[in-house]
């Protein structure tokens, strides 16, 4: 087997941003035939070694040999002409051209242009593996698994051999990723040499024939799948023992703190998108709220953070302090932050709220505190602490708290929003998605951020898409479909089936309070 | 009105427009690779002085009884002014990655700064203090290739061949950009140059090509006008606001070269319109200035309400692109 010729290998491969080390002597290789996966937690410089084959970026030091060939690969365009294509984790397609013009773009052919001609090849190619797509439907109208679609035949359309996917099943739902995989698989069989970069161990395990791990820039090392397991795989690539068991601290003097009270919000169309919502959030417990994506979670929270219209009903909240019940739906979103009730809610885009990417550290930290200190000056001394200890609590990666924070990666800047958000002490913290994209690592510490905030007596709502974090995780699930609660349940007796049936049941009837 | 009057209208609009047809058309191709050119004024201007200097050097040194000379020499030189003006502004915004708008605007002061220049230092050449005029090089931009016109079956009017070269670079900038390959990965960089780069386009290349030559295109406006429209001569200033007329029928043109023919006859049929109607007090003139400007307000009121993507501006306008950015 040693015999083979790699497709690609990478003989002490060196890249670097500034100060940032994100590459450095990473040595891999991967073989026709083959699907692998390049294993590795938020930061790890996994995509950064991908775009360097792929011609984004060029290696600061190291070689590249193609078929045994030493290459240079200094543009897409060199790439392509060697036979590899990349499908990026943010798709490169032009949103108002069709999918038949993305797939031909740039493409030379003799300089004519005739579409129809190249719409017959495009669908020999599709029939091949087995895809379905509309190819004069106009990018903007597609969904992210038909975006996807047209992404890899795009490449193999310009005759990709050797196929990157980063990410590629971060934005499918449970069905897509399979119909993906049964097409990775499709293409293996067809000799293609096929990369997948993820940190989900399940689909490592799933789709892979060789796991290849990178821990802060440089090559741990490369097993085949099936010698290995994930415990294994955890700890190459987190370089020490995870336990993968989420911690679930007994609820303590729980009272209750938050009601929300046959809550309804309309959106711009005048659509009920939060319909007749009621339930109690108590002290010193996780809340947990669950829903198909879409299903009001967003609206919920954010008409208890005073940044939706409330249409009807009403949010009552007992101020610990003094005793006293105040209704939320008469208050600025600055009054009721200012009775501790805080919202850190992730958005897809993880820069889209909450953050300022061209804004360092500290100055993000500013942002909730801007209006302490004397006078027109800000006061700039206790917000760098909190950066300095933010990153270092949280283990995030920057070369300091003065780097803009669009320069992090994904996972760090969900670290400092969350991490700011709790730093404030909450009453009342509700999060949204806050493990979205996260790597193991990073998970359980947020995991953690939530148990102590849960220990110190917070009221803590957690919005979350994965069934099996929220079941180990929270006290009680509110369960949402179509914007009404369809059910409400113990989450230390419910089975994740339960809650599944819930979360699609539409128009459901509410169930006792209880 | 009679037949007269409004075909004399009809005229003098499209007489108007011709001018504004370039600067736009120019400016679209400058648009569609992502590059927003706010020095289309300074460009243009520069490319009227200097069809002015090239035109004055074969009069004063050569022979002006050769049409073709007289022609190739002013046409020569406002091409190479104006795409030399649009060069620093491909280098700056492209390779340097300046802000677009500030080099931009900033091209436009020194543009209109520079013609106003040479015009002067040209008028102290001649030894007259006031006007330059060049009336061999006008005759001949007027006769070359001109067509008459039958409106309303009496009336000739003509158009000289300037007038022409605008509809045609117009048509042709639509079809290129629509029905070609060049046209698709040119769009497709002004859209998203991270996917045209991925897809093995020089973006670079693209871009330079787009601003330098929606330049040069923008700047046979300027030739027009000092060339045709005013008939060989040269008055600091006299250039007045088509340049802005220019960048406002880009937005009403909604990026279309092809909508920018009859965009540019409405644009200078409006700004006419005043000199039509009798009887109108000098004070209310000026109003009339300002009617371009409010159709395209109506046309960005529209397109944002509409909201249809392919009528918006080509998404990735005005940002700098550089393949390593994080």
């Amino acid at each position: 087997m040693e015999e083979r010729v790699p497709a690609v290998e990478l003989k002490g491969v060196c890249k670097r941003f500034g100060r940032i080390v994100a590459n450095n002597n990473v040595n891999m290789s991967m073989y026709r035939g083959e699907i692998l996966a390049v294993l590795g937690e938020n930061g790890s410089g996994k995509t950064t070694l991908m775009n360097m084959i792929s011609g984004i970026y060029f290696p600061d030091e190291g070689e590249v040999f193609v078929d045994g060939r030493e290459v240079s690969i200094r543009s897409p365009k060199d790439a392509y002409e060697l036979g590899i294509g990349m499908i990026h984790q943010h798709y490169k397609l032009v949103e108002i051209f069709s999918a038949a013009e993305n797939i031909v773009l740039g493409v030379d052919a003799d300089g004519r242009f005739d579409l129809k001609s190249e719409t017959v090849r495009i669908r020999s190619i599709c029939e091949k593996f087995g895809f379905s797509i509309d190819l004069s439907k106009k990018i903007y109208e597609m969904s992210v698994s038909e975006k996807q679609t047209v992404e890899i035949v795009k490449a193999l359309y310009k005759g990709a051999e050797i196929l990157i996917l980063d990410e590629p099943t971060a934005v499918l739902t449970p069905q897509e990723t399979k119909k993906l995989f049964s097409v990775l698989r499709a293409m293996k069989a067809d000799g293609k040499c096929v990369v997948i970069i993820t940190h989900k161990l399940n689909e490592v395990m799933e789709i892979s024939d060789r796991v290849a791990v990178l821990r802060k820039g440089e090559s741990v090392g490369s097993v085949e799948t099936a010698e290995t397991d994930m415990n294994a795989l955890t700890q190459m690539m987190v370089g020490k023992q995870v336990i993968l068991n989420i911690e679930r601290p007994a609820p303590n003097n729980s009272v209750d703190r938050l009601f929300v009270k046959d809550l309804t919000c309309l959106n711009p169309e005048g659509f009920k998108v939060v319909d007749n919502v009621s339930f109690t959030a108590k002290s010193g417990e996780i809340l947990g709220i669950a829903g198909i994506a879409g299903s009001g979670q967003r609206e919920l929270l954010e008409s208890i953070a005073g940044l939706q219209k409330i249409h009807a009903g009403e949010i009552l909240y007992t101020n610990p302090s003094n005793g006293q019940t105040e209704n939320l739906r008469n208050k600025t979103p600055m009054q009721i932050r200012n009775l501790g009730v805080r919202l850190s809610f992730v958005p897809e885009d993880r820069l889209g709220m909450g953050l300022v990417g061209n804004m360092d550290i500290i100055d993000n930290m500013m942002l909730r505190s801007y209006r302490k200190g004397k006078g027109v000056f800000l006061q700039r001394k206790p917000p760098k602490t909190l950066a300095e200890r933010i990153i270092e609590e949280l283990e995030v990666v920057t070369p300091d708290a003065k780097t803009p924070v669009r320069r992090l990666s994904g996972g760090n800047v969900q670290k400092v929003l969350v991490g700011r958000e709790i730093a404030s002490a909450p009453k009342v913290l509700m999060v949204a998605y806050p493990v979205r994209g996260l790597d193991i690592n990073s998970s359980y510490m947020i995991y953690g951020l939530l148990n102590e905030q849960k220990r110190n007596g917070t009221c803590v709502i957690f919005v979350g898409e994965d069934l099996d974090v929220l079941l180990a995780l929270c006290d009680r699930i509110v369960v949402l479909a179509d914007g009404k609660v369809s059910g409400l349940v113990d989450a230390r007796s419910a089975t994740k089936d339960e809650i599944g049936l819930l979360m699609t049941k539409h128009g459901g009837s509410e169930e006792d309070e209880q | 009105m009679n037949l007269t009057r409004i075909s004399e209208f009809f005229v003098q609009a499209v007489m108007f427009g011709v001018p504004l047809l370039y600067g736009a058309v120019g400016e679209i191709l400058t648009e569609k690779v992502g590059h927003l050119n706010l020095g289309i004024p300074g460009i243009m201007y520069v490319g009227g002085i200097s069809g002015i200097i090239g035109g004055y050097f074969w009069e004063t040194y050569g022979n002006p009884n050769n049409t073709v000379m007289c022609i190739l020499c002013s046409l020569l030189s406002a091409l190479a002014g104006s795409a030399l003006m649009a060069f620093v502004y491909a280098f700056l915004t492209i390779t340097l990655r300046a802000n677009q708008n500030v080099t931009g605007l900033v091209l436009t002061t020194f543009g209109l700064g520079l013609g106003s220049y040479l015009g002067s230092a040209l008028a102290g050449l001649l030894g007259t203090d006031t006007t330059i005029s060049l009336n061999a090089t006008s005759a001949a931009y007027k006769k070359l290739f001109w067509v008459d016109i039958k409106l309303f079956g009496s009336v000739f009017v003509s158009f000289g061949f300037l007038t022409l070269l605008a509809i045609v670079i117009a048509i042709t900038a639509s079809f290129v950009l629509q029905k070609t390959r060049v046209g698709l990965n040119l769009r497709a960089v002004g859209e998203s140059p991270a996917t045209a780069d991925a897809a093995g386009i020089n973006v670079i290349r693209y871009k330079y090509a787009g601003t330098v030559i929606g330049g040069a295109i923008a700047g046979l406006g300027g030739l027009y006008y000092v060339m045709d429209f005013i008939g060989g001569s040269w008055s600091n200033g006299g250039f007045d606001d088509r340049g802005w007329l220019a960048v406002a029928l880009v937005i009403f043109a909604i990026w279309r070269p092809k909508l920018a023919i009859p965009g540019s006859i409405l644009f200078g049929g409006l700004y006419i319109l005043y000199s039509f109607i009798p009887n109108l007090p000098r004070s209310s003139q000026e109003i009339f200035k300002v009617f371009p400007y409010l159709v395209t307000i109506i046309v960005l009121i529209l397109t944002s309400v509409r909201k249809k993507k392919e009528n918006l501006p080509p998404a990735s306008l005005g940002l700098p692109y550089f393949r390593e950015d994080r």
